[in-house]
């Protein structure tokens, strides 16, 4: 043990820059790999570029201004709809959990249509809506209104009745109850549902642009298709990936912001 | 029980409660009855609680002295029966305040902001202050800026005894609150709550199972038992009280052996 730390101490702050290395090894190794199989020819270019001829494109696309365009313009929709979807959501879940008689109206018709696959819906969104923007945000909002209502509906509900029990006691107010009590208690299972809509939410996207669309990652990737261009829709599904990871990234820091009481949280 | 008892600094005595004293809520309870489902828990129950005296309340589990604090918290409705506070009827206001088995802390609050939870509106400008203050009593200032999950179980109970005070209550019911203590944590957890209550002049009703704690902290004794006060048991031994002494222990005896024959 005393062998051991004294070690990590005087290698500290090395050990540590490796330590985050770590899980970045894993991909560089298969990216290695990928890049000398197809520089030594193991697959056809036509089926699996290699990574520099994928950051070549890339780079080019950049050029013209084209990768930007699209990149932008899924990553509104995908805002867009997570807020309407997610708001909506969050409100009702909220509803629900407050109020019996909200929850007995409405949840068992919600609990129905969560049933349906949402990405079944898209032949009848796109005879609503045609492939107008409207459409993709009709099916993300679609998407990531479920886990969120769960979630917040479920988080409300398992707020220990005991603190609820106090904070009635030493008087606090409905609107005191709900901010010192019991939104913190339903937060973490709120970010559950956040981290899963996340997910959702660019599955959805993906999907939608690649049928029904006119511009976006998924349109750039099926346009892409046509012309044989494997690079470039090996390009749209890493950046898909990145923006996912992103996304992740984001929800995780605001975890750690408004989680900080929470055991698992500390000492971390 | 041979050897000397250490003397127990249970209070200051009647004579140090001058400054700061709030005075305590009279209790006035008339017929009170609560049926839950096929169970009638109270049938019937008669007190009177005089400002500022120290009522435990013993009995066996399910004999209905838990549900007799929640009627007078207000966390329960009775069925029949009136409870009038100083004379007015149903009128609790912000006067009372309760502690449970559990601390009941918010985990998402700092100590600080926990006990500031227990402040009236009127303090709120000076909450910081006030809270700090009785941190200070309790022996755990230097734990304000702790999460709850940081503390032991005795140091979420003390926190949970300066929320209590911090707004200096006319009432302080107790619902078991030192149950779940080990020994030595609850003789100190006795002695802070016999000085809190001797300097602010409360009343203070204390459910408890453990006879001689009730002894050893109340003026008086009630015994319930299937939803009826059957004995009420005045102690008469001046504070400070010493562990053990043989009047508290001739009280505490009587108490044993009413408890005992009832189960049989």
């Amino acid at each position: 043990m005393t062998a051991v730390s004294t070690v990590r101490k005087a290698r500290g702050s090395r050990l540590r820059v490796g330590d985050n290395l770590v899980p970045w090894l894993l991909p560089l190794l298969i990216l290695g790999g990928w890049q000398i199989a197809a520089m030594v020819g193991l697959f056809p270019a036509r089926m699996l570029p290699a990574p520099t001829s994928i950051v070549a494109a890339g780079y080019r696309l950049l050029g013209t201004g084209e990768l930007q365009q699209n990149i932008w313009v899924s990553f509104w929709r995908a805002a867009v709809g997570f807020l309407i979807g997610g708001g909506i959501g969050f409100a009702l879940g909220l509803a629900n959990g407050l109020s019996n008689l909200s929850a007995r109206m409405t949840d068992t018709t919600l609990q129905m249509i969560r049933n349906i696959p949402h990405l079944a819906l898209i032949p009848l969104v796109i005879l609503w809506f045609g492939i107008d923007e409207a459409a993709k945000l009709f099916l993300v909002a679609f998407g990531v209104f479920f886990p969120i209502y769960l979630n917040t509906f479920h988080g409300v509900r398992g707020v220990d009745p005991q603190l609820v029990e106090m904070g009635r006691i030493y008087g606090m107010n409905p609107a005191r109850l709900f901010w010192r009590v019991i939104f913190p208690g339903a937060l973490p299972s709120i970010f559950v549902g956040l981290r899963f809509a996340l997910g959702i939410m660019w599955l959805t996207l993906i999907v939608a642009e690649t049928i029904a669309a006119s511009s976006g990652l998924g349109y750039m990737a099926m346009q892409a298709r046509e012309f044989m261009r494997t690079d470039v829709v090996m390009l749209s599904i890493l950046i898909y990936a990145l923006l996912g990871k992103l996304a992740d990234l984001c929800a995780g820091l605001l975890e750690r912001l408004t989680l900080s009481w929470h055991p698992a949280f500390q000492g971390g | 029980m041979q050897e000397a008892p250490p003397v127990h600094p249970m209070a200051d005595g009647i004579a140090n409660r001058t400054s700061g004293t709030v005075g305590g809520t009279a209790l006035s309870l008339r017929g009170l009855q609560k049926r839950f489902g096929e169970t009638q828990a109270m049938r019937g129950v008669d007190l009177d609680i005089p400002s500022g005296q120290f009522v435990a309340v013993v009995g066996r589990s399910g004999s209905g002295k838990s549900t007799m604090l929640r009627l007078i918290a207000g966390l329960e409705v009775p069925d029949a029966g009136t409870i009038a506070f100083d004379g007015v009827r149903g009128e609790r206001g912000g006067d009372l305040r309760m502690m449970f088995q559990e601390p009941r802390l918010l985990p998402w609050a700092r100590v600080l902001a926990n006990v500031e939870v227990g402040i009236r509106d009127a303090d709120k400008l000076r909450a910081g202050a006030l809270a700090g203050e009785v941190l200070r009593e309790v022996g755990l200032e230097s734990k304000q800026n702790e999460w709850p999950a940081a503390l032991s179980g005795g140091q979420r109970q003390r926190v949970a005894l300066a929320r209590a005070l911090v707004s200096r209550p006319r009432l302080l019911l107790l619902d078991e609150p030192l149950g779940a203590l080990d020994a030595l944590t609850r003789l100190s957890m006795q002695v802070l709550l016999t000085q809190a209550w001797s300097r602010l002049g409360f009343t203070a009703i204390l459910v408890t199972h453990d006879v001689t704690e009730a002894v050893a902290l109340a003026d008086r004794v009630l015994i319930i038992e299937d939803g009826r006060i059957v004995q009420d048991v005045a102690v008469r031994e001046a504070r400070p009280r010493t562990r053990g002494s043989p009047t508290l222990a001739t009280i505490e005896n009587s108490i044993l052996e009413e408890l005992l024959t009832e189960e049989i």
